[in-house]
């Protein structure tokens, strides 16, 4: 990196080394799409190529959409991921509005709450939540997918972190207006914060469009499944006769993200890059 | 988080909105916890009662269904730690986060640095490396599995090519954990990346002027006087989060081999999985649940240990 020769050397050697990473990142999309673009005789075929001679992707998409229902359980993952995000935001906001910016009694306690609230994986819940949904009589409804994750701490942290940096000013003119302290919130405070809103909504919907623990719990109607658990069933199904579908069944479940992801690259990365704070 | 952090340094600078707003405030008395009854009688159904009872039920001999439980003290821990299988999962969810983890940490930090070392096409590499952390796990799990094929697949297929017989990699005993491990790897280092590149965006660049000065000509002497002492928070953070991240494995597992063959690929949360939701032996189950608990426990104390050491650098 000092003189000239020598970066343009490391310069070289840098796109070599990242092309080389970036082609096994990519190897796995790459066969997805040639096994889904594949008739059966050349999936099926010990020779190696990554270009079909004949192109089926199109027979493959029609197949895999008429043996499982995929718009239905696409429409089912948008059902769930965008009601518990709004869930999260009705319950998290208000409760991160009050710890922000008003004064009572037990605030630090709430607080020191949802800091430890932050530490317990989805996991060491499991059984107990399982129980509570089997009690109410709920499970194997949209319901039993949505309920458990409607508290968001992560959320509530994150809002008042962000609340906290609103001037005070603010929320004592909107007082002046006689606006309710329940009309600040969401006509002052949300306002404000649609940035971190944005941030953790990208973070949720992401986290539960993926997640494939909880409904596979939960869950026994085949209209009601999600598409992590479509894309499991389907696999188990079809017992490794028909790639070509199930590539192309892959395909269809994971791009509504990817092609939101490529749209909005920036917003996505620090989306899930709270991943790491929490 | 860039723009985040902008705006919020923006709004801190006036300290004069900071003072507590007084007026009125008998108004307000009841009306705050109006505001956080929803979200703590939620954290208390879904979160702090469920933790309670997780811990409460390892003790009983419930099981889904059935009329009544009974408290049988350390019961299900005596059976567990007789369990050759418990045992197995406990050594494979160590041998799969002491491999994942430092394979992701590494591969991460590597693809860092060089995205960092030039100005071309950094966006580009940062997106390539960044869409498997995007991608439906479960969807590219089952594209692993017929990368894996070993007939039919691409990773055997390359390596007939040169002369190699693969093995029959998930179906295997001898390769099915590291064939999961692979995939941890190849799902969790793009997120890892992000992280420390936000870790080396924050290195002031005069450093690395002065460092020069002061002789270190090279890079590698740069990356040893400079990089890697200011990244050690970031490191010990990031090493952290994907040992939590690899101790939940559980998706691929499921899916691909269902902790076989023989139990070679069997982890903790997929045998809390198989008894708790299987067999529906939630006392069981729970106790298991209690064993990961202090797995995560352990790695969140180290977090907070390391934190406080990091806060006294700063």
């Amino acid at each position: 990196m000092t003189t000239s020769s020598n970066f343009s050397l490391w310069s070289v050697a840098r796109h070599v080394l990242l092309i080389a990473g970036a082609i096994a990142m990519l190897l796995p999309f790459i066969w997805m799409i040639s096994t889904a673009s594949k008739p059966p005789s050349e999936i099926f075929s010990s020779e190696l190529h990554l270009i079909p001679r004949q192109f089926a992707l199109w027979d493959n998409l029609q197949t895999a959409f008429a043996k499982a229902n995929l718009w239905r359980f696409l429409l089912n993952g948008v059902i769930v991921t965008v009601s518990i995000f709004v869930l999260q935001v009705l319950v998290a906001l208000p409760a991160a509005y009050a710890l922000a910016k008003l004064r009572f009694i037990g605030r630090n306690a709430l607080f020191a709450l949802v800091l430890f609230g932050l530490l317990i994986p989805p996991q060491a819940t499991a059984i107990p939540v399982f129980l509570l949904l089997h009690k109410l009589g709920i499970l194997d409804s949209y319901a039993a997918m949505v309920l458990p994750f409607t508290i968001s701490v992560f959320g509530i942290f994150l809002m008042r972190q962000f609340f906290r940096n609103v001037p005070d000013d603010l929320v004592d003119a909107a007082r002046m207006d006689g606006i309710s302290e329940f009309g600040i919130v969401w006509r002052v405070m949300l306002p404000a914060a649609i940035p971190a809103v944005t941030a953790f909504g990208i973070f949720s919907v992401v986290a539960h469009w993926n997640d494939y623990f909880w409904p596979l719990i939960v869950l026994n109607s085949e209209h009601l499944r999600t598409p992590p658990l479509a894309v499991a069933h389907f696999r188990n199904a079809e017992a490794g006769t028909n790639y070509g579908a199930l590539m192309a069944a892959a395909m269809v479940i994971i791009a509504p993200l990817l092609v939101a992801f490529l749209l909005a690259q920036r917003r996505f990365v620090e989306g899930i890059a709270l991943t790491g704070i929490k | 988080m860039s723009d985040n952090a902008a705006a919020i340094g923006g709004i801190i600078a006036h300290p004069a909105a900071r003072k507590e707003a007084t007026p009125r405030r008998s108004r307000v008395s009841l009306t705050p916890y109006g505001l956080v009854a929803p979200a703590l009688t939620l954290m208390a159904m879904m979160l702090f009662g469920p933790l309670i009872g997780v811990i409460a039920l390892s003790f009983t001999d419930y099981q889904l269904g059935a009329p009544s439980l009974s408290w049988i003290g350390l019961g299900n821990y005596h059976e567990m730690f007789a369990d050759r299988v418990f045992w197995i999962a406990v050594r494979n969810t160590l041998v799969y986060v002491g491999i994942v983890v430092p394979g992701a940490v590494t591969a991460g930090l590597l693809v860092a640095l060089l995205i960092q070392s030039g100005t071309s096409l950094r966006g580009l590499y940062r997106t390539i490396y960044f869409l498997p952390v995007m991608a439906t796990l479960i969807a590219m799990a089952v594209v692993w599995e017929f990368m894996l094929h070993p007939q039919f697949g691409l990773v055997n297929g390359l390596l007939r090519e040169v002369g190699i017989a693969g093995p029959s990699w998930l179906q295997d005993r001898g390769t099915a954990l590291y064939a999961l491990c692979a995939i941890g790897i190849w799902q969790a280092a793009g997120f890892n990346m992000i992280l420390f590149l936000a870790g080396l965006v924050s290195i002031p660049k005069q450093l690395y002027e002065a460092a020069e000065m002061d002789g270190a000509s090279s890079a590698v002497a740069r990356f040893r006087l400079v990089t890697w002492p200011l990244l050690r928070p970031v490191t010990t953070f990031v090493v952290v989060i994907s040992g939590i991240r690899s101790f939940q494995v559980f998706d691929t597992v499921h899916v691909l081999t269902k902790g076989g063959p023989s139990k070679s690929s069997e982890v903790l949360i997929h045998t809390m999985y198989t008894e708790g939701f299987e067999f529906f032996r939630s006392g069981y189950g729970a106790a298991l649940t209690v064993v990961f608990l202090g797995f995560i426990l352990i790695l969140t104390l180290v977090k907070a240990r390391l934190a406080d050491r990091g806060a006294q650098y700063a």
